[in-house]
């Protein structure tokens, strides 16, 4: 780990030495990526489970920054079934958007790198690992398998462009269809009609500017959706919404899900949005899967301390309490990570095995597992 | 009303303020957007009220005229029974230690140049509320209770994480030992557990110091759990205004009703019976005629689009802006 002074900065000497070592780690990251025609089978793989539309194994991101390895994503493995919702909740810095961006390959390179695991990404007839895939094959994933809604429909749209044009580029350059230009308008005007914009002629024709965020969002939704994808990610859709207009989108979503019977990645921190979205949850916490379940099994029985406290943390109209539970603390340095389980400084349900390595996945039922002591019924401790 | 000053910090009677809109070649005022229409409310001494609505509605902009931060166009502001705006630039400057602010976004709002400790103590300083000589140790007092520590005090705002942030701005507010702060949308940029933190905190410093709160927000749960009144606006007007448990437990406008639907409850098999309010808010600029809510209310009815509802006590203590309750008198209907 990276020596600092005792002011808790970096020397100069450190610094070089870090940056040193990242540009030799990244170099041949990007060398192995960047090689021309990689033979299919390279990246081919299979599916544990045919039913499951995306698989994330054991997924390791880092971030080479000049301050040290960031562990952004620390060991994530969790399924997305076919036709499903799966939330993933946390705190800000988590890891959440880094699963997704993962998927997509859409890392900021070439700091950010997939260091280990695999994310298997079922195509139908046959399945690959996005973690091996190269470029130009993602680029042909990416708006027909898998597509994304950002989460600032403010900054996601171009606004030197009109919408039209930015959604007609994405089916023409996505779609394998072949379309002429008329057809693609006429896709672009269909899809505006499909996410609820009434006025689907005149919206193709405007500028990002003249919309409210609500008919931003649905405008970011339809691009997303400009080639049916399986899978939607979308990366706190509402979170820049006002309640009401949330409710809209979230509706629309679920609509759209079960129209095209796609699985849907719903990424959050608002716990009562994933309540009303969400099939199955995954909590996240420092880079790790805390706990993980079907929304039942989360809301009602949450087992982990951190999904406890975060569920108490919030404010829930009709409950009246005198003052909120307030985790203590904060989420450990990303640079610098404990060897124990990462929440054991802001946990109040610490057992004596706590100061031990960090705790394996324990399963409470077939679809609920957790990562902590208080349920690994006598076998942790190593 | 003269011996009720001394129970309400705060009076706003039909406040307006309207932005112009140039235009033509000569900039003239081709048109106003109403940003704040009307708007009346009471709030009493060491209590909190709640400013809920939609973005656009005109919740900031009332905020922002009580304090003066710009002119208004019409009504009245009392302030301990005096008018605000008619007050000297001297004796503003006395009210501006009595009024302070906690804005939304605790990265915009702290100077990167300068260090916390110079941050919380400026202003105590610039109105010279201790010696010189105690500054020191004033702002080291006012940072423990916000949760600070003593040796933050020579670090600068991008050295803290948002939570950190906002306890620096809600210092930087305390320091100058107010009677009345405006937190407009003081936990929206923070993560949930975070938030907890700060509504405790927020709390906490109201009980010590019996602070009175503007707290301005569109996150329902918060503005329940955290106020004793609420105000809900629509369109820079207020469309209803009550104690928090009567408004919650039986909202009267139309608007307030499907606001409240699309709470997002944290429990899977919570049955939803949502309305969806239809399209969005319309443009302040060009507002509709009649009730303004008219266009995307379940229950509009025909005087609805021609006479604007008025703003008046429908059940005791609950103020309510639509023609629903036109016949009622305070307590027969519902």
């Amino acid at each position: 780990m990276a020596k600092k002074n005792q002011d808790g900065y970096l020397s100069a000497k450190e610094a070089r030495r870090i940056s040193r070592e990242n540009r030799r780690i990244t170099n041949r990251m990007e060398k192995q990526r960047k090689r021309k025609n990689v033979p299919e089978s390279e990246y081919l793989t299979k599916m544990r489970d045919p039913n499951n539309a995306v698989e994330f194994d054991n997924l390791h991101t880092y971030f080479f920054t000049d301050a040290g390895t960031v562990r952004s994503v620390d060991g994530v493995s969790f399924d997305v079934p076919i036709g499903k919702t799966v939330g993933v909740v946390g705190e800000s810095g988590c890891g959440k958007s880094v699963t997704s961006l993962s998927l997509m390959q859409l890392l900021q390179r070439p700091q950010g790198q997939i260091v280990e695991g695999e994310i298997r990404l079922n195509l139908g007839d046959k399945a690959c690992d996005v973690t091996k895939t190269p470029n130009e094959v993602m680029q042909r994933f990416r708006g027909n398998y898998v597509s994304m809604i950002f989460q600032e429909p403010m900054t996601a749209l171009n606004p030197v462009f009109r919408i039209g044009a930015q959604i007609d580029e994405v089916i023409e350059l996505h779609d394998t269809a072949n379309r002429s230009k008329a057809q693609i308008r006429e896709r672009t005007i269909e899809l505006l009609k499909m996410v609820g914009i009434a006025n689907s002629e005149g919206v193709y024709s405007m500028f990002p500017h003249e919309l409210s965020g609500g008919m931003r969002q649905r405008v970011v939704i339809a691009m997303a959706l400009a080639c049916d994808p399986r899978i939607i990610i979308a990366d706190e859709p509402t979170t820049a919404l006002d309640v009401t207009i949330q409710a809209q989108i979230l509706d629309l979503l679920r609509q759209l899900k079960n129209r095209t019977n796609a699985s849907i990645m719903f990424i959050t921190h608002d716990l009562g949005v994933i309540a009303e979205m969400a099939d199955y949850v995954v909590v996240m916490y420092a880079g790790r899967v805390v706990e993980k379940g079907t929304a039942e099994d989360i809301f009602h029985h949450p087992a982990h301390p951190y999904t406890i406290g975060l569920m108490n943390s919030k404010p829930v109209v009709g409950k009246k309490v005198d003052a909120l539970y307030s985790i203590p603390g904060k989420v450990p340095n990303p640079v610098n990570m404990p060897n124990y389980c990462y929440f054991r400084d802001r946990c109040e349900m610490c057992v004596g095995q706590c100061d031990g390595a960090y705790p394996p996945e324990a399963a409470i039922s077939d679809t609920h597992k957790v990562s902590c002591y208080r349920y690994a019924g006598g076998k942790g401790g190593d | 009303m003269a011996k009720e000053t001394s129970e309400y910090l705060l009076e706003v009677k039909n406040l307006k303020k309207y932005f112009p809109i140039k235009g033509g070649f000569v900039s003239k005022t081709v048109g106003n957007v109403k940003a704040v229409d009307g708007v009346s409310f009471r709030i009493r001494r060491g209590s909190t009220m709640g400013l809920v609505g939609e973005s656009g509605c005109g919740k900031s902009t009332v905020g922002r005229t009580i304090l003066r931060l710009q002119d208004k166009t019409d009504g009245e502001v009392l302030y301990n029974g005096r008018e605000v705006f008619s007050l000297s630039k001297q004796e503003m400057r006395q009210m501006r230690t009595k009024m302070q602010i906690i804005f939304q976004d605790p990265y915009s709002s702290l100077s990167p140049r300068l260090p916390v400790g110079e941050i919380i103590g400026e202003g105590v300083r610039e109105h010279r509320l201790v010696p010189p000589g105690e500054l020191d140790d004033y702002v080291t007092k006012i940072m423990r209770e916000c949760g600070l520590q003593e040796f933050h005090k020579d670090r600068y705002p991008h050295e803290f994480s948002g939570g950190q942030r906002q306890r620096i701005c809600i210092a930087r507010a305390l320091a100058l030992n107010p009677e009345f702060i405006l937190c407009d949308e003081p936990v929206s940029a923070l993560d949930v557990s975070i938030q907890a933190q700060i509504i405790n905190l927020l709390r906490d410093l109201q009980k010590q110091f019996g602070l009175t709160y503007l707290f301005i927000s569109h996150d329902l749960s918060v503005v329940e759990h955290i106020s004793d009144t609420v105000g809900v606006m629509y369109l820079g007007n207020m469309v209803e205004f009550s104690e928090t448990e009567k408004i919650f437990e039986k909202p009267l406008h139309p608007y307030t009703v499907a606001l409240f639907s699309a709470i997002p409850v944290p429990d899977p098999d919570y049955k939803m019976n949502r309305i969806v309010l239809q399209g969005s808010i319309p443009s302040p600029a060009d507002p509709p005629g009649g009730c303004k809510f008219h266009t995307r209310c379940e229950k509009c009815m025909e005087v609805c689009e021609k006479v604007q509802p008025e703003f008046r006590e429908v059940a005791p203590g609950h103020f309510c802006a639509c023609h629903l309750y036109d016949g009622a008198s305070p307590d027969t209907k519902r």
